[in-house]
C-alpha cells in the first residue's frame, strides 16, 4: 500500500516538475517506456503523440531516428538513446535532449528498437509537422507528399501554420491547396469547410475528387420512424425503381427489424433434417420432387413447432408498410453534404468534357495506327487493285528487322533511324520479289491473288515462326519516346503514339508528293487507268507496276517499325491488323488516299467510341465495329468517297 | 431425249462406290467392328475428315460453281457445331447431375436440376443462368432443326445485304472474312452466352449412350459418309440443272446473265444460304468426333484454308474438291502429327512440324500459278480433255475476253 502510494507521489511530483520546467524528452521517452519497448502499432499511439506534442526541438531528431531503427534501450535503467555503431559489437549511445555522448556500451546491454512498418508511418505522420517547416526544401516537399497520401485532420493545424513562412513559391501553392482539400474534410467549421468546396469546385485532378467522393457516400437504412439527427439524403418508397420490395424486405432483415424469409434451399435442409422413416410430415421422401409439395411437408412441420413458419406476403407488407426507407449521409452537416453534391455536378461535367478529349485524342492515335497500317495497302490495293493478304506480313517483316538492327546496334535512337530504311529496303525487295514471281502472272484474275497471296503469308508467318520462336521479340522504344504528355489528370496521350501520328502524317504527305508531283507517281496513275495505252506511251508498265508494288510494301516494313514499337512483335503481328487495315482501305474507298485517311479515322474513333460505352469488353467493341462496317458498306458500297467517271474502273 | 442424271453425271457413280467401299473398308479394318487394324482415334480422324470433304462440296459449289469467293464458310461450321454441342452439352451433363442429386436425402426438383445444370456448365465463365441462346439446348430435335435454321438465317441475312448491294469479287471476300471474324470475336466473349473461348467440350459422349468410342466412332463415320454421300448427290443435281447453267453463267459473266433477265441476287442467294447449310450439317458431324469446339475455330483463317482446299483439289468439279479437303487435310494431320520423318541436311535439320506450313503455302502458290485445275485436273490428262490456254493479253477490253493466244492459234 505504502509502495503504491509512494509511487503515485513521485509521479505526481514528476508532472508538475515537467510543467512546471519544461521537461526533457527522456522524461516522456519513460513516461511511455513500457510501450515503447513492447513496439506494437495497436498501443503505440499515446506515445508518438506525446513525443509530436511536446513542442521540443529535439523531437524531430529522436523520431527520425527511431523510425531509422537506430534508437537504443539500455536494459540497466530502460533509458532510451540513439545508438551509433562502435566497434565491435559495440555502440556509442547519445542522450536526445542534451546531445551528449553518454557512453559506449556492448550489445547485450542494449535493446534495439525496431519499429515496424506500420509504426514507421505513424512516426511519419507525427513528422509530418516538424517537416513542414523543415529548412530544406525537399523534406517539405516530401512531408506535402506524405499529407496527400494519408489526410488526417490533426494535420491541418500544423500545415496552415506553415503556410505563412514558406518561402518557396510553388510549395506554398502546393501547401495552400492541400490545405483547403484538408479543410473540406477536417475543418471544425462548417462554412469554412463549404466556402473551401465552393472555391475547389471546377478542378480537375483526382485528389479533389477523392476529398469530396467521401462526403457524398450514403448508405440505405430502414427504421420505423425516420429519424431527426441523420442527414438523410433521400427517403426511398419500396416498390420504387430504387428499392425493389425485395430489397427493402431484404434491407428489414439485415437491420433486424423483420425476421429472414425462408430460401428454397432452406426448406431443403429442413425436410432433410426431418425426416422419419422415409416420410416427411407424413409425405413420403420420394413425393418432395416439386415445390408445392415441398411447401406442405414444410407447413407441416411449421405448425408442428420444429421449424420457423413460412414468412407470408401479408407480414411482408405489413413490415414495409410500418417502417420507412431511406438514405442517409456519413456526413452529419446538410451544408457540407449539398455543397459537395453541386461541386461534384460541375467537376462531371468538366471531367465529362475533358473526356471527350481524351477520347478523341485515343481514337486519332488508333486511326492513324489504322492508316499506317493501311498506307501502303491504300497503294497496291487501292491504286493497283492487287488483293495482297501477305501485306500483314510485310508489316511483320519490317518489325523483325527493327528487332534485328537493335540487335547490332545498342543505341536506342540510333537503330530506330536505321531501322526504318532497312524495314524499307527489305520489304519493298520483298514486295519487287512477289510482284515479279507471283502477282505478275494474276493480273487478269483477282481471287486467285488473294488465294496465292494468302500463300505467301502462312508461309512468311511460319518461316518467322521458325527463325525468331513463337515469343514476342522486344523493340525498345527510345528513351525520349517514353512516357505521356500530360494535359491534366484526365486527358493525357503517349510519346510514341504522338509519334506514330505525325509518321502517318509524314507519310500521307510522300504519299501525295509522290502520286502528283513526281514522274513514277504520274506513270503509277496511266498505268492503273490504262496500262495499254500507258504502255503506248513509252512507259513500261510492268516496271511501273514493280515499283508500285514495292512501295507499297516498303511503307508496310515502315508502318511494322512503328507498331513494333508499341505492340509485341510475334510473327501473328500482322494478321492482327490485316482484316483491319482491308476495312480501312474498303470503307474509305478504294483507290483514294483521302479515303484511306477518313476510313482510318472513322474506324477509329468508332471503335473508342464502343470502346468508351462499353469499357470491360474490348472484344465486343470489335464486333460491333465490325458488323457496322458490313452495314456501312450497304449504303456507301464504293467507301466514303468513291472514285467517279472513269477513273473507278467499271 | 432427256439423259438420265447418272448419265449426265458418271461421276457421281464413282464417287459414291468409292465412298461405300471406302467406308466398308474402314469399318472393317476398325476396332470397334473390325479386325482392329485401324486405332479408333484414326477412325475419327478419317470421319472428320469426311466431315471437310462435305463442306469443301459445298464450298466448291459456292465459289467453283457461282464464282463467290466466300471466306466464311468454316463460320456456319462453327455454328453447325455450337449447336448440337449446346444439346449434347446440356443432356449430358443433366444426367450427371440427376445421378449426383439422386444420391442426397431429398428428390431434387426440375428447376433444382437445371440450376445444377447451369452451374455445372457455366461455372468456368462465373456465371449460373442459362442465356436466351440455350432455350432450346433442352430439346434434340429443336436443337438439330437450329443446326441448319441458324447458320441459313445468318447466311441469308448476310447475303441478303451483301448481294444485294451488288458487293461482288474480292470485296465479297473481304466482308465475309470480316463477318467470320466478329462472329469469332463475338463468341471469344464470356458473356456471349457460349462459354467464351472456353468453348463446348465433352462433345463426344453421347448422352444415355453406354457403347464405346470404338463403336461410336464408327457410328459418326457412316453417318458422315452417309451426309457427304447425300451432299454430293445434291451438289452434283443442283449444278446439273437448269439452275447449275445458271450458276456458272453468273461465275463467268454476272452482268449478262442479269441482262438476260435472271435475277442474279436471287440465285446467288440461294446458292450462299444452301451451301451455309450443308457447312453447319458438316459441322454438327464433325464437332462431336473432334469432342470440343471453341471460337479458334471458326477463326478467319479456316475458311482460308478451306478454298486451299478446294483449289489445290480443283474448283469447278465436286469430285477436285473432295480430293482436295482429303488429301490437304490427311497430309496435314501426318505432317503435323510428327509422323513425317525429319529431313536432316547436316547443317540443319527439317522438322516438318515447322515447315509442314511453309510448303504448304509454297505449294499453294505454285498450284495457283502453274495448275488452276488442282489434283482434278490430271483426270482431265486422264480423259484427254484440254482447256484452251487462256494465257496472254487481252483482245477485248474485258477480263473474259477472248486472249491474244486463242485467237492466234
Amino acid at each position: 500500500m505504502l509502495r503504491h502510494f509512494l509511487a503515485g507521489l513521485a509521479f505526481l511530483c514528476a508532472c508538475v516538475t515537467a510543467d512546471a520546467q519544461n521537461p526533457g524528452l527522456q522524461t516522456i521517452l519513460q513516461e511511455h517506456q513500457e510501450i515503447i519497448a513492447k513496439s506494437s502499432r495497436k498501443t503505440i499511439k499515446p506515445a508518438i503523440d506525446a513525443i509530436a506534442s511536446s513542442g521540443l526541438p529535439q523531437a524531430q531528431e529522436m523520431l527520425e531516428t527511431w523510425a531509422a531503427k537506430d534508437m537504443w534501450m539500455r536494459k540497466s535503467d530502460g533509458l532510451f538513446f540513439a545508438g551509433k555503431k562502435g566497434e565491435g559489437r559495440t555502440y556509442e549511445l547519445t542522450d536526445f535532449d542534451t546531445g551528449d555522448v553518454v557512453g559506449t556500451f556492448e550489445k547485450s546491454e542494449l535493446k534495439q528498437l525496431k519499429p515496424n512498418s506500420g509504426i514507421r508511418a505513424m512516426i511519419g505522420t507525427a513528422l509530418v509537422q516538424f517537416q513542414l517547416t523543415d529548412p530544406d526544401r525537399a523534406k517539405r516537399l516530401a512531408a506535402l507528399q506524405s499529407i496527400q497520401r494519408d489526410p488526417e485532420g490533426v494535420l491541418l493545424e500544423p500545415l496552415r501554420a506553415s503556410i505563412k513562412d514558406e518561402p518557396d513559391a510553388g510549395l506554398k501553392a502546393q501547401k495552400q491547396r492541400i490545405e483547403r482539400l484538408l479543410t473540406i474534410g477536417y475543418d471544425e467549421s462548417t462554412a469554412a469547410r463549404v466556402s473551401a468546396i465552393e472555391e475547389i469546385s471546377g478542378d480537375l485532378s483526382v485528389d479533389v475528387r477523392a476529398a469530396l467522393n467521401p462526403l457524398v457516400v450514403t448508405a440505405r437504412k430502414a427504421a420505423a420512424v425516420l429519424p431527426t439527427d441523420a442527414n438523410i439524403a433521400v427517403i426511398l418508397e419500396p416498390g420504387s425503381e430504387m428499392l425493389t420490395r425485395d430489397q427493402a424486405y431484404d434491407l428489414l432483415v439485415a437491420s433486424d427489424l423483420a425476421a429472414p424469409r425462408v430460401s428454397a434451399g432452406d426448406i431443403r435442409a429442413a425436410l432433410a433434417a426431418n425426416i422419419e422413416g422415409g416420410r416427411v410430415a407424413g409425405i413420403p421422401v420420394a413425393q418432395l420432387n416439386d415445390d408445392a409439395t415441398r411447401a406442405r411437408a414444410y407447413a407441416a412441420l411449421a405448425e408442428a413447432g420444429v421449424v420457423p413458419a413460412l414468412v407470408t406476403d401479408i407480414e411482408i407488407n405489413a413490415a414495409l408498410d410500418t417502417h420507412v426507407f431511406f438514405e442517409t449521409y456519413a456526413e452529419p452537416s446538410p451544408e457540407v453534404t449539398a455543397a459537395a453534391a453541386r461541386a461534384l455536378e460541375q467537376i462531371e461535367l468538366k471531367v465529362g468534357l475533358n473526356q471527350t478529349l481524351d477520347l478523341t485524342l485515343d481514337a486519332i492515335s488508333l486511326g492513324s495506327i489504322y492508316f499506317l497500317a493501311a498506307i501502303g495497302l491504300a497503294i497496291t490495293f487501292g491504286v493497283m487493285g492487287v488483293i495482297n493478304m501477305a501485306h500483314g506480313e510485310f508489316i511483320m517483316m519490317g518489325a523483325y528487322t527493327g528487332y534485328v538492327v537493335q540487335q547490332f546496334i545498342p543505341d536506342h535512337t540510333l537503330s530506330i533511324i536505321v531501322a526504318i530504311p532497312m524495314a524499307f529496303a527489305v520489304t519493298f525487295a520483298m514486295g519487287v520479289a512477289m510482284e515479279r514471281l507471283v502477282i505478275r502472272w494474276l493480273y487478269a484474275r483477282p481471287l486467285e491473288t488473294l488465294l496465292a497471296t494468302f500463300g505467301i503469308s502462312i508461309a512468311l508467318q511460319q518461316l518467322a515462326k521458325n527463325i525468331f520462336g513463337t515469343q514476342a521479340r522486344p523493340l525498345t522504344a527510345p528513351g525520349w519516346l517514353d512516357g505521356a504528355w500530360v494535359l491534366n489528370d484526365v486527358v493525357s496521350i503517349s510519346y510514341i503514339r504522338i509519334a506514330i501520328f505525325v509518321l502517318a502524317m509524314i507519310f500521307l504527305g510522300l504519299f501525295l508528293y509522290i502520286m502528283k508531283r513526281t514522274r513514277l507517281g504520274l506513270e503509277m496513275r496511266a498505268v492503273t487507268q490504262n496500262p495499254r495505252m500507258a504502255g503506248s506511251m513509252g512507259i513500261n508498265p510492268g516496271r511501273v507496276n514493280m515499283l508500285t508494288f514495292g512501295l507499297g510494301s516498303g511503307i508496310a516494313g515502315i508502318a511494322g517499325v512503328a507498331i513494333g514499337l508499341f505492340a509485341k512483335v510475334t510473327s501473328d503481328l500482322g494478321s492482327d491488323y490485316i482484316v483491319q487495315s482491308f476495312m480501312t482501305v474498303v470503307v474509305g474507298g478504294v483507290g483514294n488516299i483521302w479515303g484511306a485517311l477518313a476510313g482510318a479515322g472513322m474506324i477509329g474513333f468508332l471503335q473508342k467510341g464502343i470502346e468508351w460505352m462499353n469499357p470491360s469488353n474490348t472484344l465486343a467493341a470489335q464486333t460491333y465495329m465490325i458488323i457496322f462496317i458490313i452495314i456501312f458498306i450497304q449504303f456507301r458500297p464504293r467507301g466514303i468517297i468513291a472514285l467517279k467517271g472513269r477513273a473507278a474502273g467499271d | 431425249m432427256e439423259r438420265s442424271f447418272v448419265a449426265k453425271n458418271p461421276s457421281v457413280l464413282v464417287f459414291l462406290t468409292i465412298l461405300s467401299l471406302f467406308t466398308i473398308a474402314v469399318t472393317v479394318l476398325s476396332e470397334g467392328f473390325g479386325i482392329g487394324v485401324i486405332s479408333t482415334s484414326f477412325v475419327k480422324t478419317l470421319g472428320k475428315t469426311l466431315c471437310l470433304c462435305l463442306i469443301a462440296v459445298a464450298m466448291d459449289l459456292v465459289w467453283g460453281f457461282t464464282g463467290i469467293l466466300s471466306l466464311g464458310h468454316f463460320a456456319f461450321f462453327g455454328l453447325g457445331g455450337y449447336m448440337i454441342g449446346m444439346w449434347l452439352m446440356y443432356e449430358r451433363t443433366r444426367l450427371i447431375v440427376v445421378e449426383s442429386l439422386s444420391q442426397g436425402e431429398i428428390p431434387p426438383t426440375p428447376s433444382e436440376v437445371v440450376d445444377a445444370v447451369g452451374t455445372q456448365i457455366f461455372g468456368v465463365v462465373g456465371s449460373s443462368d442459362f442465356p436466351l441462346v440455350w432455350a432450346f439446348s433442352d430439346s434434340l430435335i429443336l436443337q438439330l432443326i437450329l443446326v441448319v435454321l441458324v447458320p441459313g438465317l445468318l447466311a441469308l441475312v448476310f447475303g441478303w445485304l451483301a448481294f444485294r448491294s451488288r458487293v461482288t469479287g474480292v470485296y465479297l471476300s473481304i466482308l465475309t472474312q470480316a463477318m467470320t471474324l466478329a462472329l469469332a470475336l463475338y463468341l471469344f466473349q464470356n458473356d456471349s452466352g457460349l462459354r467464351g473461348n472456353n468453348g463446348l467440350s465433352g462433345l463426344q459422349n453421347l448422352p444415355g449412350v453406354t457403347a464405346s468410342q470404338d463403336i461410336v466412332s464408327i457410328w459418326f463415320l457412316w453417318a458422315s459418309a452417309l451426309a457427304l454421300g447425300l451432299g454430293y448427290m445434291l451438289a452434283a443435281w443442283i449444278v446439273s440443272g437448269k439452275f447449275g447453267s445458271i450458276i456458272r453463267g453468273i461465275r463467268d459473266n454476272e452482268a449478262r446473265v442479269r441482262f438476260l433477265g435472271y435475277s442474279v441476287e436471287v440465285y446467288k442467294l440461294a446458292v450462299f444460304t444452301l451451301t451455309a447449310c450443308i457447312a453447319a450439317i458438316a459441322g454438327a458431324l464433325y464437332y462431336p468426333q473432334a469432342g470440343i469446339i471453341n471460337p479458334e475455330e471458326m477463326a478467319p483463317i479456316a475458311s482460308i484454308y478451306l478454298a486451299v482446299w478446294v483449289a489445290i483439289g480443283g474448283r469447278g468439279r465436286l469430285y477436285g474438291a473432295v480430293i482436295g479437303a482429303a488429301f490437304v487435310s490427311l497430309l496435314s494431320t501426318w505432317f503435323t502429327g510428327g509422323q513425317a520423318p525429319d529431313i536432316p541436311l547436316g547443317f540443319y535439320t527439317i522438322k516438318w512440324v515447322d515447315w509442314w506450313q511453309v510448303l504448304l503455302g509454297v505449294s499453294f502458290v505454285l498450284v495457283t500459278l502453274f495448275a488452276p485445275q488442282g489434283i482434278g485436273g490430271l483426270f482431265d490428262l486422264w480423259t484427254n480433255r484440254r482447256h484452251p490456254d487462256r494465257h496472254g493479253a487481252n483482245l477485248g477490253p474485258d477480263d473474259g475476253s477472248l486472249r491474244e493466244k486463242e485467237a492466234t492459234e
